[in-house]
């Protein structure tokens, strides 16, 4: 059952609404789910951007009194760095590229007429809003936010004494990552039905687009990993407010006994780091897609190896589950786990140096053309690149001795999950904004984004693995306390000064966004000259995405530059030169 | 824009790799038996990871400038990839990144799959927000009892730890808020912690282990040098987290004696 005609059947379908709020807030249809996933994830990116302003003026200027924030106390910076990262994990890079761009081009790229479960799907997306709603709640609720960084270990976690911020605040940070897993698993399960059983025909799975096939393996990644960190918060909130012990030991706190015994701190870490690893891939994986595709698109050439990325990220989910231990070398594991953790994390390094491999195989013999989304895609290669090489250091045990909790550990995630994923969630912008809006972005304004993002970036990331190396630990709110630290400021300085400039860039894509909705250039049904399903439709495209056919697909995704073909593209719907591969 | 690009991802390259290989920001010197070895893999992991960053980096810049569309009649070309040299690239990586793996699992199983020399001297390192206090056992070898009922933080010392006074064990332990111990001594490190999980660091002993509480984490150290070294803690561990530090003070086997007799004398 991997192909229907859905113009016949039209079981799933279900008729355009009419009314305001069913067209556009409580909405069935899956690109206007995406869209709100995407304006949610937008909202979050620059509430977590101001966050992390704010954490990097206070470790510079600790008593600046701020115009409406006065100063920021030491406690605060870890309210800050807790909802940001928090922030940043769930709510921008799980949900732009899944939620949003996935929620919307899956179903157009295998020629379904939407999602698999439309109902589950606006469910998903107003669980996840509830969600955020309840995270940015913590923050003005007395005590404010919790202070104990969005990896939220025990005891400190579980505990209400354990500082400010941890009573109703952590309860309501709970409430809200259990409220996302809820949201993040209707949403997977969704992905997994309308991938495997709502395919045009034609459509086989060796012949989806990468983009696809990164949704797909995301999704079952999220199917297995949420569940299990949605346990692991029932349980915390247990331990916090019905006096139960998993994770919570016999203690004090200022020499006041807790009334808990028994429970293992370290059994939280495992539960975390489960979903908190495969986490990491759910974030990547999809802008991995899509640089695969963008990198085909504009280098005007097939993907190099394409069965090649399709198992790389087949394995790269598969043994993404096997390596959480890695996250725990210094936490008192067996010293046996961490040798066998380490080297199934080196072994994941491999699929990955082979995406790399293929992405640069790619754009030899090609003819490159520089259009932003291609500029993005660009900058996400290198970002990978720099974000990578970091693994195989964090990921020997022995060198994380030195490594563990320190600002290398920040520069790792942020090069390569946080701003490679972000550039992913750029270029798909730029791609997609003239499918959706039926406008282009402008060029001249992308270019300047790009180069003060990717610039920037570096700038600020860079340097963090050198304070990482002079064994400057993570999570610190002043820098004065430590006298080896001393030396370090001028860095941490310069990182400030290079956040205020990349910041200020992406004030650039945000107008961007809003200019080109009304002023940019009318966009043609295909302004890339793409092979995929999403192009041969009308621009935007109808409610039922192909205005009540249902495509046929003869070949596949990356037939560019194909010989004897009249243009240097061949779309996947075209039979006349399906006998060419 | 090829160039642009090439200039931009060349220079961004550079740069960064020049501050690393200058040492402008550096590991800290190390002071312990095991950091000439942690340095040494650090360095063979550094070049062979530097070598893939520049030259990944380097070839993304001079492909996308080689191979930009230059409105000639040049087509791109049409080859959906090479699976002999995929396989030599996937069979390299994997033996470089597991070689290396190898290269460093016997130090970590030296230094952790053993438990410390019997003649180690032992001191008990124990974390709270947001102080460490180091325990010596006394003439007599063995810690006394402690008890979490009996802990009072704004005592300190002895009653920060909640030190059970009625155990005779207990009567000669020495508590402190510096950790001295003799140089070339292996040192046992016995960790633990009373609320929220510490960190225990000492970048220049290259070592780092989280004290957790309700376990009791064993390892060791031999440290090199004498002078005073910072200890941070690495674990975010409540506001005061960036507070938390201390003094490991290594000095020779005569000082630590006479240290040691000066606080048991000043108990008794």
């Amino acid at each position: 059952m991997a192909t229907h005609d859905f113009a016949a059947t039209a079981s799933h379908a279900h008729a355009a609404p009419q009314g305001f709020i069913r067209k556009y807030i409580f909405s069935l249809d899956h690109k206007v789910i995406g869209i709100q996933y995407y304006l949610l994830a937008l909202t979050a990116v620059f509430v977590g951007m101001y966050l992390s302003l704010l954490m990097r003026i206070h470790l510079i200027w600790p008593t600046a009194s701020l115009p409406l924030l006065g100063e920021i106390k030491p406690e605060a910076y870890l309210s800050l760095l807790t909802i940001h990262g928090t922030i940043m994990v769930f709510f921008v890079l799980t949900t732009a590229p899944q939620g949003g761009f996935g929620n919307y081009f899956l179903p157009i790229q295998i020629g379904a007429p939407d999602m698999a479960f439309p109902v589950l799907n606006m469910l998903s997306f107003w669980t996840t809003f509830l969600a955020f709603m309840v995270m940015l709640a913590s923050f003005i609720v007395p005590g404010g936010a919790p202070l104990h960084g969005w990896t939220g270990y025990a005891p400190m976690s579980a505990l209400q004494s354990s500082g400010p911020g941890e009573g109703l605040g952590a309860d309501l940070w709970i409430i809200s990552i259990a409220l996302f897993c809820l949201g993040a698993l209707m949403g997977a399960l969704n992905f997994i039905t309308t991938t495997l059983d709502m395919r045009a025909k034609g459509m086989s799975l060796m012949r989806m687009p990468l983009t696809v096939w990164a949704w797909f393996i995301t999704a079952i990644l999220g199917l297995l990993a949420f569940g299990v960190l949605l346990s692991a918060g029932v349980l915390l909130l247990m331990d916090r407010n019905l006096g139960s012990s998993f994770f919570v030991p016999m203690g004090t706190i200022s020499g006041q006994l807790t009334g808990h015994k028994g429970g293992s701190p370290l059994l939280w870490q495992h539960l975390f780091w489960f979903f908190g690893h495969p986490e990491v891939y759910i974030a990547i994986l999809p802008a991995m897609g899509l640089a695969s595709q963008l990198l085909s698109v504009f280098s005007r050439k097939p993907i190099f190896g394409y069965k090649a990325m399709v198992y790389a990220m087949l394995s790269i989910g598969f043994l993404g589950f096997m390596v959480w231990g890695h996250h725990m070398f210094m936490s008192g594991m067996s010293p046996y786990s961490a040798f066998t953790f380490s080297v199934l994390t080196m072994a994941i390094g491999v699929p990955s140096a082979i995406k790399t491999f293929n992405w640069l195989g790619t754009l030899l013999r090609g003819r490159i053309r520089f259009q932003s989304p291609m500029l993005f895609a660009i900058g996400f290669v290198s970002l990978f690149v720099s974000g990578g090489i970091s693994g195989p250091f964090l990921a020997q045990p022995l060198l994380d001795i030195q490594l563990h909790d320190t600002w290398f550990v920040p520069a790792h995630f942020h090069l390569i999950m946080g701003v490679a994923s972000i550039f992913g969630i750029f270029a798909a912008t730029y791609y997609w904004f003239p499918k959706i809006t039926g406008r282009m972005m402008n060029e001249g304004m992308a270019r300047w984004h790009f180069f003060i993002s990717l610039i920037g970036t570096y700038a600020i990331f860079m340097p963090m693995h050198y304070l990482g190396m002079a064994g400057h630990p993570r999570r610190y709110s002043q820098l004065t306390e430590v006298a080896y630290l001393h030396r370090l400021i001028p860095l941490q300085t310069f990182m400030t000064y290079a956040a205020f400039i990349t910041i200020a860039g992406q004030f650039i894509f945000l107008f961007n966004l809003i200019w080109s909705l009304k002023y940019g250039a009318k966009a043609a049904d295909n302004p890339w000259e793409a092979t995929t399903l999403e192009w041969t439709t009308a621009t935007p495209p109808p409610h039922d995405n192909f205005g009540g056919h249902t495509p046929v697909v003869h070949n596949g995704p990356y037939e560019y530059s194909v010989p004897g073909a009249p243009r240097d593209f061949v779309m996947q719907t075209d039979p006349e030169v399906a006998a060419t591969h | 824009m090829g160039l642009v690009l090439l200039v931009v991802i060349w220079l961004i390259t550079i740069l960064s790799t020049y501050f690393f290989i200058a040492k402008t920001w550096w590991l800290p010197v190390g002071a312990s038996a095991l950091a000439p070895a942690i340095d040494h893999h650090f360095t063979t992991t550094f070049i062979v990871m530097g070598i893939v960053f520049v030259a990944a980096q380097l070839s993304l810049g001079v492909l996308v400038w080689m191979y930009r569309d230059r409105k000639d009649s040049r087509k791109a070309e049409y080859s959906h990839g090479n699976i002999k040299l995929e396989l030599v690239w996937t069979v390299l990586t994997a033996v470089l990144f597991v070689g290396l793996n190898l290269m460093s699992r016997d130090i970590w199983a030296s230094e952790r799959f053993r438990p410390a020399d019997p003649g180690a001297v032992r001191v008990e390192v124990t974390g709270m927000q947001f102080a460490w206090y180091f325990r010596y056992p006394g003439p007599d070898g063995t810690f006394g009892a402690t008890k979490p009922e009996l802990e009072d933080a704004s005592s300190g010392g002895e009653g920060a730890l909640g030190l059970d006074a009625k155990d005779p064990a207990s009567k000669d332990d020495v508590v402190s808020g510096i950790m001295v111990v003799p140089v070339n001594r292996e040192i046992e490190v016995i960790l633990r912690a009373h609320d929220v999980i510490h960190s225990f660091f000492v970048p220049a002993m290259r070592f780092k282990q989280d004290a957790v509480p309700g376990l009791a984490i064993h390892m060791h150290f031999t440290p090199t040098q004498t002078g005073d070294f910072e200890i941070a803690c690495a674990e975010l561990c409540g506001m005061g987290h960036y507070k938390m530090h201390g003094i490991l003070k290594v000095v020779s086997q005569d000082e630590f004696d006479k240290w040691l007799a000066a606080r048991e004398a000043e108990k008794q």
